[in-house]
């Protein structure tokens, strides 16, 4: 069962084949088994699993269970959770337990799923491999010394390996979509402001945005129809009804009008990740859809924008790890300025306080018209340049990320690992919604398609990823790595 | 050489709204420690603020309280910096632009002249909590129940000139934020809290000298005192050859003087930037307009008004409406006395004076406006006179009669205007007085006068103080001059 789709789970439960608690037991079995090797989760929470696997048997034999109910997911250690461990992928918060739950936490509880735990992640969600985890690094299950993408790299390895069908990630950068094309899985980021931020411990707040990752677009359809929508308690929610994503996946896509950015096909992106993309765009023109050439002009500022964006927001945000009230704190401090040196010293890892400098610098007197004014005069281009390209497309393609999954280790150069998003940034920076569908391998490691729409068109997305889902099968493939013994 | 102080002030309003400025958790005053905290307030990971409309609501009044202009849009701004007592390592504030933008408030001089003091703007922010360093072996404690409760922070122009003018202008502030409802002004409780920047320079020079801003100058005697220290302090430093330094500077009122905190070198680069959780405010004319509408008399009006319609003079239509609680008091008075000049010498002389000793607030006066208007009614209309009046004051100051009516009957104080009444214990006085009205009699005319009183002293002591002394005085004066 653990191959399955969350739908195809759903339709399990609901016809008897077998019951939550099964179901759960079998995953937990598997995460037991494999996850030493993998190392995807940093928390599973097997008790609380199996007392919401038994709610949710007890919820359908009284007749009251909904889409999701007894579905088992795991969700980003990202999300505050109450009563366990919200570790952020960092030391320091690896003694903070959440006493209260994020919205979409909530949300999902109260729809019925079971949280098999909380899975790895790049400390704070900073990073584009999992290996800024103090937890250790995350592998990717199609190659083990391959890393599985970051900064959401333990939902996706844990979902491509099949201990479970489906997990929420956030996105900053590329968070989701870049470890969901790293492990051929299916990533959502929403429009910002679709899903509420509030329990979602900050990274940057006018960037992160949470989102489903899954193994098939109908998946996320149906999971970000329950986390989506309005959340009083997060001002930049949205208030705008959701739709039923799921009504409109079957929509045709003839005459769909896709625009390739010619800047998403330029130097760098590795040719076979290249071919396998362009091959999927010649899925579409057989589906009926037509395809032209468009330009994002700007695109080479979004890594730099980024980098002052996000970490000016980062290191604001970040400010409340200070070893006074929560988290980690030194030993034996001898004064407060000892107390804070030495806790944020010892707690951050070491891309964190990177960004952290870069973003108490880009803000002060005397550089922050240079940078952050700059850098958001930058953004209105950006996302200038979204809008105008919309105007004449339905939806946008190119590769999700420049290379497959790269080894292990392979880049000890900040900058190397930054321009690894060079596809996926300016999204976040337009506030646009963005997925990554599998479309392929290159040398044997799993190449994702990225489709972009206008604002809150994650209905045309999902729709758009779910027809090429039903003519081809890349989203059905299975890594090796643990298939044995299944 | 000739001195003048150039005086501006921070005032920091803690606005009246039920719920904290981000939270829902409460803002009443004097709970247990971190008992009103909630995880917003505590700074939690992945809590996010939301903004109370009830504040918005608060500082908007009060910008059309001063006049001043309010900007379509505002925006929150995160002031960053590291203590124990600021949760999320920034407060929330408005840097760049502020709810409330340049609006200005009268304040009356010692003289009786008004003079008007610019405000630069006004905006919103959250409070910080408490750091305790009582009663912890040597360690902090902190307390997080005042960390977002809302304020709003005045700033003026630096359009004062000596600290009587500062504590004329924070008494002003601290009436219209009360006569608005908007805070409860409650000094002792740091509702109200102020910081002041002083400067000095020779008179009639142009330009600014060096200022020293004053921190935690939290009453309306600290302002005059603070800043009188300052003045001396600046003005020495100057003639003896030195200079001014840019600096923050706390007022320590148990030795009455300014101690440097931090130098310009070592203050924070605050590092502010837009608060990227919070939305523009953006404000459509129809809600400004329906606040406006919602406002009541405020004190420049109120004093306009005493003056005007009620004839008051200038010092006691701005003593009366010097604070909400004083202008409603006086106002029921007024109603219930039928006669505002009567009133206004009610309330200021006697109620004032009496107040004053005890060390009361009018609101908690033991004699009430209604009260105290049923002795005005009295006096206006002649049923007591002005000694009977007193008594009856006292009387109802110590409780023994709920109506001034009541007292009067039950001391017999009713005023005697019957002038065969008077006329007979006239008659009486100056048949039992020969040697004095043989000696008045004597006397020059331009000497009687003073002499008469006497003889008013005893029929007013024969009547028990109730006869009317304008008839006795007139009886006495026919009676004893035409003899």
């Amino acid at each position: 069962m653990h191959d399955k789709t969350l739908t195809e789970l759903a339709a399990a439960l609901a016809a008897g084949e077998f019951s939550s608690r099964e179901l759960t037991e079998a995953l937990l079995a598997r995460i037991d088994r494999l996850d030493g090797e993998l190392n995807s989760f940093i928390t599973v929470t097997a008790d609380a699993a199996l007392e919401a696997a038994d709610r949710a048997d007890q919820a359908r034999a009284s007749g009251q269970a909904g889409p999701l109910t007894g579905l088992p997911l795991a969700l980003k250690d990202i999300f505050c959770t109450q009563g366990v461990r919200t570790s952020c992928g960092s030391r320091m918060l690896d003694n903070f337990v959440s006493p209260y739950d994020a919205s979409v936490v909530e949300k999902l509880a109260a729809a019925g799923s079971v949280s098999l735990g909380k899975t790895n992640m790049d400390e704070f969600a900073m990073g584009s491999s999992n290996e800024n985890s103090y937890y250790g690094p995350v592998k990717n299950p199609w190659d083990l010394a391959a890393v599985p993408g970051g900064s959401s790299g333990g939902s996706a390895a844990a979902v491509a390996a099949g201990l479970v069908p489906a997990a929420l990630g956030t996105d900053t950068g590329g968070s989701i979509r870049q470890p969901a094309a790293f492990c051929g899985i299916t990533g959502l980021k929403p429009t910002y402001g679709r899903v509420s931020r509030y329990g979602m411990v900050a990274y940057a707040s006018s960037l992160d945005q949470a989102g489903p990752m899954a193994r098939s677009a109908e998946d996320c359809a149906l999971l970000l129809g329950a986390i989506a929508g309005h959340d009083l308690r997060d001002s930049t929610s949205v208030a705008r009804g959701v739709p039923d994503y799921r009504e409109t996946l079957e929509a045709s896509l003839s005459g769909l009008k896709i625009g390739l950015p010619k800047e998403y096909f330029g130097d760098g992106l590795s040719p076979a990740v290249e071919s396998a993309v362009r091959e999927a765009i010649r899925v579409y023109e057989s589906l009926g859809a037509s395809v032209r050439e468009v330009s994002l002009p700007h695109t080479d500022l979004a890594i730099p924008a980024y980098y002052v964006i996000a970490p000016a927001e980062a290191s604001s945000n970040l400010s409340r790890f200070d070893g006074v009230r929560f988290g980690h704190r030194c030993e034996n401090p001898t004064d407060l300025i000892d107390l804070y040196k030495r806790s944020r010293a010892e707690g951050f890892g070491e891309e964190v306080k990177r960004r952290i400098l870069i973003g108490t610098h880009t803000l002060s007197e005397g550089f922050f018209d240079a940078y952050y004014k700059k850098a958001q005069q930058v953004r209105r281009l950006i996302r200038q340049d979204f809008i105008d390209a919309f105007e004449d497309v339905d939806v946008l393609m190119g590769p999700a990320s420049p290379t497959p999954a790269f080894d292990l280790g392979a880049k000890s150069d900040p900058v190397a690992m930054y321009l690894q998003d060079v596809y996926t940034i300016a999204i976040n920076l337009a506030g646009i919604p963005g997925l990554s569908v599998p479309a392929g391998f290159a040398n044997g490691r799993p190449v994702g398609l990225q489709i972009l729409g206008p604002h809150f068109a994650e209905a045309r997305l999902l729709n758009v990823a779910h027809r090429f889902q039903q003519s081809t099968d890349w989203h059905r493939r299975q890594p090796a790595f643990g298939k044995e013994n299944a | 050489m000739q001195w003048e102080a150039v005086i501006g002030l921070e005032v920091h309003v803690q606005l009246a709204t039920q719920s904290k400025i981000f939270s829902g958790a409460s803002t009443a005053f004097g709970a247990e420690p971190n008992t009103q905290a909630c995880a917003v307030d505590l700074g939690l990971p992945g809590v996010l603020p939301v903004l109370n409309e009830g504040a918005v609501a608060m500082a908007v009044k009060f910008g059309l309280g001063i006049d001043a202009e309010i900007p379509e849009t505002s925006i929150f701004d995160r002031k960053n910096y590291f203590y124990p007592d600021l949760p999320k390592g920034y407060q929330t504030s408005q840097m760049y632009q502020p709810i409330v933008g340049p609006g200005e408030v009268e304040i009356t001089l010692d003289d009786g002249s008004a003079k008007r003091i610019r405000v630069h703007h006004a905006h919103l922010e959250e409070d910080a909590g408490k750091s305790l360093h009582e009663d912890y072996h040597g360690m902090t404690g902190i307390d997080l129940n005042r960390a977002g409760t809302p304020l709003l922070e005045i700033v003026s122009e630096p359009d004062m000139r000596s600290a009587k003018e500062a504590a004329a202008y924070l008494k002003a502030i601290h009436a219209i934020v009360t006569y608005l409802g908007i805070s409860d002004g409650n000094m002792a409780e740091g509702s109200m809290r102020c910081d002041v920047n002083v400067s000095v320079r020779p008179r009639g020079q142009a330009s600014l000298g060096t200022r020293a801003e004053v921190k935690n100058v939290n009453s309306f005697r600290f302002v005059e005192r603070a800043i009188a220290f300052e003045i001396e302090r600046q003005v020495e430093l100057l003639e003896d050859g030195g200079s001014v330094i840019q600096e923050t500077r706390l007022y320590d009122p148990e030795n009455d003087e300014t101690r440097s905190m931090r130098t310009k070198e070592e203050a924070n680069d605050y590092r502010y930037f837009p608060c990227p959780d919070l939305l523009p405010v953006v404000l459509d004319q129809a809600y400004v307009d329906h606040l406006r509408a919602s406002l009541p008399e405020l004190p420049s009006e109120k004093r306009a008004r005493f003056q005007n319609e009620l004839g008051l003079s200038a010092y006691d239509a701005s003593v009366l409406s010097s604070s909400r609680a004083m202008a409603e008091y006086f106002e029921a008075v007024k109603d219930a006395g039928g006669d505002a000049k009567l009133a206004a010498n009610w309330v200021q002389v006697e109620l004032a004076g009496r107040l004053n000793k005890e060390g009361l607030d009018i609101a908690d006066s033991p004699v009430s406006a209604a009260q105290l208007g049923g002795l005005v009614a009295r006096v206006k209309d002649e049923t007591i006179n002005g000694k009977a009046a007193k008594k009856v004051f006292a009387a109802l100051w110590d409780g023994e009669g709920d109506t001034a009516d009541s007292i009067i009957d039950a001391q017999g104080l009713r005023q005697v205007t019957d002038s065969g009444a008077i006329e007979a214990m006239v008659d009486q006085v100056i048949a039992d007085s020969p040697v004095q009205v043989a000696q008045y009699r004597e006397a020059d005319p331009d000497k009687r006068g003073k002499m008469i009183g006497y003889f008013v002293g005893q029929v007013m002591k024969a009547s028990r103080g109730t006869a009317n002394p304008q008839q006795v005085n007139a009886l006495l004066k026919d009676k004893l001059d035409n003899a």
